[in-house]
């Protein structure tokens, strides 16, 4: 990745997070945590890796994005209506009676939007399902998985990780935001997960680790990952829930609270925005 | 009626059939193909065939990924373990999103007799049927199975398809002409309706020959798809006879019993009764527990009499 490149995908992802906050703010609702947390891996993937065309959504042989932790949806749709998919003003109906833009992602309502998720623990599972349709198709299409870290203790993403290591599904790439915090607190004091690598490797998957804030580290960890021509991959991307507001980094409580005024101009200040 | 047939083993071969016809058909399996029969279509199309082991949730997941990719999954286990373990992806994201899935529950009600009640589905109608957006459907012979495989695979949708383990009688022939959502008038008779669904309705066309020779006519119903139900059949029927019972190997609480009260109760209030399940069985020889739980000819055959009393 160039200089210049990586430099433009920083400012996207700066936008981006002044654009979230402006948003949750406005609607007062969703969630501000895992939204920025995710804010890397979901622009690196939408602006620099997947082979998507937001005016043909339902084109043969796409790339796919579930967004598994589908409390993140902010971020997702940012992303979408930067690329196209529907328009920018359409943003802010978010979460509003008569939107396409649900709470969680809802693929009947909003074009792009590659599965309905939000009950936790079901996008690993779908991904492979899709990852297997597209082997039979022959496409060299690649599904990509975002799953949260709280999302992990769900029971059927171990499902899902012995399945797809079974099928040898290594068109299926997991990446984890890694951000060490759930709904209830830290994972530490809800649910230790212990070693996460490992648990995927005893699986039978290729593990990749990467600094989930830095678009290169990220983009460098999928590329390596499509090299493997055996084992479906997941690349732990190390984050911060939170991340860029110094007030939400680390907490639990901004997994999903509203913004009041005062938070909402100490975050625009901190980001660099114009409130 | 003709001879005994397992519904599993006409499934099985009616999958493998369609498997021909159609290279979009893909089958998942959480390690009772051979039970649900599902394997005479993994040897024939290994292919297409994903055995996934014991992990109900994963496989339904799994289909719901496959039918985004325009590929027509079946998706087969146990009714009871299906419409449990499985019922999360079934209604967060197959009926949500109205994905072509077909969802097969083998083994529904009492048909795992030996094996106990943990085995037996009695709630997985109930289960489905509750869900926006999903199609149920119950076969009742052989040849309403491979007729039913052929429609569902047909339909752009959600389907619930509902299989027993129970060799049946065969009702029909291969001239029937099965519609989904259509109800199938096989007696006609103005005392009392027997509106029943799946293999035990052989027993209630035994239980009208039985109030016949008592003099007691009854119309008797076959209902395969519980939803969207024929309305229109129903409450014909609950016109002509004025007394309604439905009979099936299911919870009377939410299942074909309880889609005919709703009708019914809005169309047309008639007195009505149900034959079916109050409590979790037990392990036995089949025939003995449906005689036990009251879907013997002739507990039916009591229950129409109760019904007309009621009138």
């Amino acid at each position: 990745m160039t200089k210049e490149r990586k430099e433009e995908l920083q400012k996207i992802c700066l936008r981006f997070r002044n654009e979230l906050i402006d948003l949750l703010y406005s609607i007062q609702t969703g969630h501000p945590g895992g939204s920025l947390s995710c804010t890397e891996i979901v622009t690196t993937l939408f602006f620099e890796k997947m082979n998507i065309d937001p005016k043909n959504p339902n084109k043969e042989g796409r790339d796919r994005f579930i967004m598994s932790k589908g409390h993140a949806a902010p971020m997702l749709y940012l992303n979408m209506a930067e690329k196209g998919y529907f328009p920018r003003e359409d943003l802010k109906t978010l979460r509003q009676v008569g939107s396409h833009l649900q709470g969680h992602p809802c693929a009947h309502t909003t074009p792009g939007v590659e599965l309905s998720t939000g009950p936790l623990g079901m996008g690993l599972g779908a991904g492979l399902g899709m990852a297997l349709g597209e082997k039979l198709k022959n496409s060299d299409a690649t599904i990509y998985v975002l799953l949260g870290d709280g999302e992990i203790q769900e029971g059927g993403i171990w499902e899902a990780a012995m399945a797809a290591s079974k099928f040898k599904a290594n068109n299926l790439i997991a990446i984890l935001d890694y951000n060490g915090v759930q709904l209830d607190g830290t994972l530490e004091e809800i649910m230790p997960m212990g070693d996460i690598g490992k648990k995927f490797e005893s699986f039978g998957w290729n593990v990749l680790y990467c600094d989930g804030h830095d678009v290169e580290d990220i983009a460098n960890a999928i590329d390596e990952a499509k090299n493997c021509s055996t084992q479906p991959s997941i690349i732990i991307a190390k984050t911060v829930k939170g991340k860029g507001i110094s007030f939400m980094e680390g907490k639990n409580s901004w997994h999903g609270k509203p913004i009041d005024l005062e938070e909402y101009k100490l975050a625009k200040a901190e980001l660099g925005g114009v409130v | 009626m003709g001879n005994n047939i397992a519904i599993r083993d006409a499934y099985g071969e009616a999958l493998l059939n369609l498997g021909k016809k159609n290279d979009k058909v893909v089958v998942l399996e959480a390690d009772v193909g051979a039970s649900t029969k599902s394997i005479l279509f993994g040897k024939e199309f290994p292919e297409r065939y994903f055995n996934v082991g014991i992990s109900e949730f994963n496989m339904v997941a799994m289909s719901a990924g496959f039918a985004t990719q325009d590929l027509i999954p079946f998706v087969n286990t146990f009714a009871v373990f299906m419409t449990t373990r499985g019922s999360d992806p079934i209604q967060s994201l197959i009926a949500y999103d109205k994905l072509n899935v077909k969802i097969a529950g083998n083994y529904a009600g009492l048909s795992d007799s030996y094996d106990g009640a943990s085995h037996q589905a009695i709630t997985d109608i109930a289960v489905v049927r509750s869900m926006p957006n999903m199609t149920v459907v119950s076969v009742s012979d052989a040849v309403e199975t491979a007729k039913a495989v052929e429609a569902i695979a047909e339909y752009d949708g959600p389907v619930y398809l509902r299989l027993s383990r129970a060799p049946a009688p065969v009702i029909f022939d291969e001239n029937y002409d099965f519609r989904i959502g259509k109800g199938v008038e096989l007696k006609t008779g103005k005392d009392v309706a027997i509106i029943a669904t799946g293999t035990i309705l052989h027993n209630a066309l035994k239980a009208a020959d039985l109030l016949k020779e008592e003099g007691i006519e009854a119309t008797v119903i076959n209902i395969h798809t519980i939803k969207p139900i024929d309305e229109e059949l129903i409450i014909d029927a609950a016109k002509r006879t004025g007394a309604v019972l439905t009979v099936e190997e299911h919870s009377i609480h939410g299942g074909l019993g309880s889609a005919v009260a709703e009708v019914l109760s809005k169309a047309c209030p008639t007195p009505i009764e149900f034959v079916g399940a109050t409590k979790f069985a037990e392990s036995g020889d089949y025939n003995e527990l449906l005689e036990k739980y009251g879907y013997g000819p002739k507990s039916i055959a009591e229950k129409a009499k109760l019904v007309i009393k009621n009138k």
